[in-house]
């Protein structure tokens, strides 16, 4: 069942953007124009934008999410426990919408006077080039990583949870400290771990409201943070209620055609890096296991 | 002993309501989010004078309109843009426009520093937004605000990010006083953008410019009148600077008047004339010369009627520009051409 929604959503975007895709072919991946006048469009800027906030985003939240997760299932208080993963918890309801507000009102004026503090020869290199906006590629990924945050928290959490106390008993016992026990219990989970932080990068890839309100909205590939650009979730959702040609409208059908493909690639890959851990873990625990029995 | 009652009157109710469901005419339409809030309006005061006549109209935007009056999918639609010769030919039958009300389209700015309300010329707003004039004390900016201290911070341009009626007005305004806008941009109402930032809607234009010391922006005169957002004037056709208003966009149509082609397909930017505002435009309601549904093509016939003669009076509230008469007077005469039996 879930196969064949997933196959029919495929096939419905393929069908729907069958003009832009016999016009353009494959330079509709590595195009950079995007001009709906003269009827010429490329996804590249798009897929650079998505897939640079989204990792930025990943970054950022990895470490916070994960200490989060540690602290909580490790080194908090019991009686504080239920209260922090509420409010980890509650991030996650927040709409996206209401973080979009947020990032125009706080977030970007924070951004803009962070940007024009920065001394001029910072500002002079690729990453922080530009005027300073507040707007652009810093503030999405700010965004998305508060966002993403309680995904891979409370996910890691249970995993953290899930690793049998032995372990950490056996840690422990090896005359391990707190730190090196939390590590060990770390690297037994890293899998679910992983999971988490793959799940993450699929909410990151796929939000749009928040996004679109601070990301700045200009197809323009650059490496710098201060830097305006686009995603493709905020393309499609901005401009298709407006596309009345054909070729326009079946241009926006394929990107997200494309950030479906994109999803489902970095799905299986993240797929496959779990898969094959668990068979490198596999190998390493038989000799040790034979060794015992001996 | 109560229940009973009320389970008589809710019957009672519920027969009526169906009753004068039975001969009720339910016409629905779609499309630009511009006029939503005088449609809207008009709609509701139609049904109180009518109670048998329904309309319901969904503001998705001027191509979602135009698509869905090209599939038949609704009655009717509306637009910001007049259609184009290839969508007009892409529709089953012969679709007609009819402007409705009037808008006009405002350039915003935020410079700290200047608190006198800044004069634009048509070719200085190309430029501006084609990123060639990129400081607020450019000389071709102080030369028309002689009198006024331009700081040199750099100039953000805001557009709008989603496709629009709005966009399309501005661009169409710059197409008009500028060949290399024509000619490197074009017209449509989402564009590639030289430079900028965009932003969603009216509100998203209004917030990058009032937070961004040095942005220039372009909203809807009604938003920014009701959200009292100071804006510049602009240069006519006939060198004055005029500030946006009311009085001065109806100008802007009366003066089409004498250019008007017989399908009302015209775009009134730069408009000749004393006292012309000169980003205005109409915008149109599309309804099939030949509909199918002959007694919803009359019930539209008669609602067009009465939103372009008694329905203008509501146009001051909202903040639209009524029509001026003689458009209405040769409306009327294309009305007549709907087979409405």
């Amino acid at each position: 069942m879930l196969i064949a929604i997933v196959v029919g959503i495929g096939v419905v975007l393929t069908h729907q953007s069958m003009p832009s895709i016999q016009k353009f072919g494959l330079s509709f991946w590595r195009t950079e124009i995007w001009d709906p006048v003269a009827g010429e469009f490329g996804a590249l800027p798009f897929i650079w934008g998505t897939l640079y906030s989204s990792v930025l985003a990943l970054l950022i939240a990895t470490p916070i999410a994960l200490g989060i997760a540690v602290f909580i299932s490790e080194l908090c208080p019991a009686a504080l426990r239920q209260p922090l993963v509420f409010v980890t918890e509650l991030l996650a309801a927040i709409p996206s919408i209401v973080y979009g507000l947020w990032g125009i009102f706080v977030l970007v004026p924070a951004v803009r006077s962070l940007e024009t503090s920065l001394p001029d020869n910072v500002r002079k290199l690729p990453l922080f080039s530009g005027p300073p906006l507040g707007l652009g590629m810093l503030s999405a990924a700010l965004i998305l990583a508060i966002m993403v945050i309680p995904f891979i928290s409370s996910i890691s959490r249970e995993v953290l949870k899930s690793v049998p106390p032995a372990q950490r008993e056996g840690a422990y016992a090896l005359g391990a400290t707190r730190f090196e026990a939390i590590r060990a219990a770390l690297f037994y989970a890293r899998t679910g771990i992983i999971g988490a932080v793959m799940l993450g990068f699929g909410r990151a890839l796929g939000e749009t409201m928040a996004v679109t309100m601070v990301i700045g909205n200009n197809p323009k590939i650059s490496a710098s943070l201060f830097a305006p650009q686009y995603t493709m979730a905020a393309v499609v959702a901005n401009e298709f209620a407006e596309a009345a040609d054909d070729l326009y409208l079946s241009a926006l059908v394929e990107i997200g055609l494309v950030l479906f493909i994109i999803t489902l690639i970095i799905n299986s890959l993240s797929r496959l890096l779990i898969w094959s851990m668990a068979r490198t873990e596999a190998i390493v625990a038989e000799p040790v296991e034979a060794e015992a029995t001996v | 002993m109560r229940l009973h009652t009320l389970a008589i009157t809710l019957t009672a109710a519920c027969a009526l309501v169906t009753g004068v469901a039975a001969q009720t005419i339910k016409i629905n339409g779609a499309g630009a989010t511009f006029p939503y809030p005088i449609y809207s309006k008009w709609f509701s005061e139609y049904n109180k004078l009518h109670a048998d006549v329904q309309i319901n109209y969904q503001s998705i935007g001027s191509g979602g309109g135009i698509q869905q009056v090209t599939k038949q999918t609704v009655f009717f639609g509306a637009t910001d843009g007049p259609m184009t010769p290839d969508q007009l030919t892409a529709a089953p039958g012969k679709i007609m426009h009819f402007p409705t009300v009037l808008g006009a389209v405002v350039p915003v700015y935020n410079i700290p520093s200047v608190k006198t309300e800044l004069k634009f010329s048509g070719a200085v707003l190309a430029d501006i937004f084609l990123g060639k004039i990129t400081k607020w004390n450019d000389p071709a900016i102080a030369k028309l605000n002689v009198g006024v201290t331009l700081p040199a911070t750099d100039i953000t341009v805001a557009h709008r990010a989603d496709g629009s009626g709005t966009t399309y007005i501005f661009v169409d305004y710059l197409a008009k006083v500028s060949p290399e806008w024509k000619s490197k941009v074009g017209v449509a109402n989402s564009v590639n953008w030289p430079t900028g930032v965009g932003g969603r809607g009216n509100e998203g234009v209004a917030g990058l410019v009032t937070q961004t010391p040095g942005a220039i922006g372009y909203v809807e005169l009604i938003y920014a009148l009701q959200n009292k957002i100071a804006y510049g004037s602009v240069q006519n056709a006939e060198g004055e600077f005029v500030r946006a208003s009311v009085p001065a966009v109806t100008a802007a149509a009366a003066e089409a008047v004498k250019v008007m082609p017989a399908d009302f397909r015209v775009s009134i930017t730069n408009a000749p004339g004393k006292g012309v505002y000169p980003i205005s435009s109409f915008t149109w309601l599309l309804l099939y010369e030949n509909a199918k549904d002959k007694a919803q093509a009359k019930t539209m016939v008669d609602f067009v009627k009465w939103a372009l003669t008694d329905g203008q009076k509501y146009c001051a509230d909202l903040g639209y520009a009524p029509l001026p008469e003689a458009v209405v007077k040769l409306e009327m005469a294309a009305l007549a051409k709907i087979k409405i039996s």
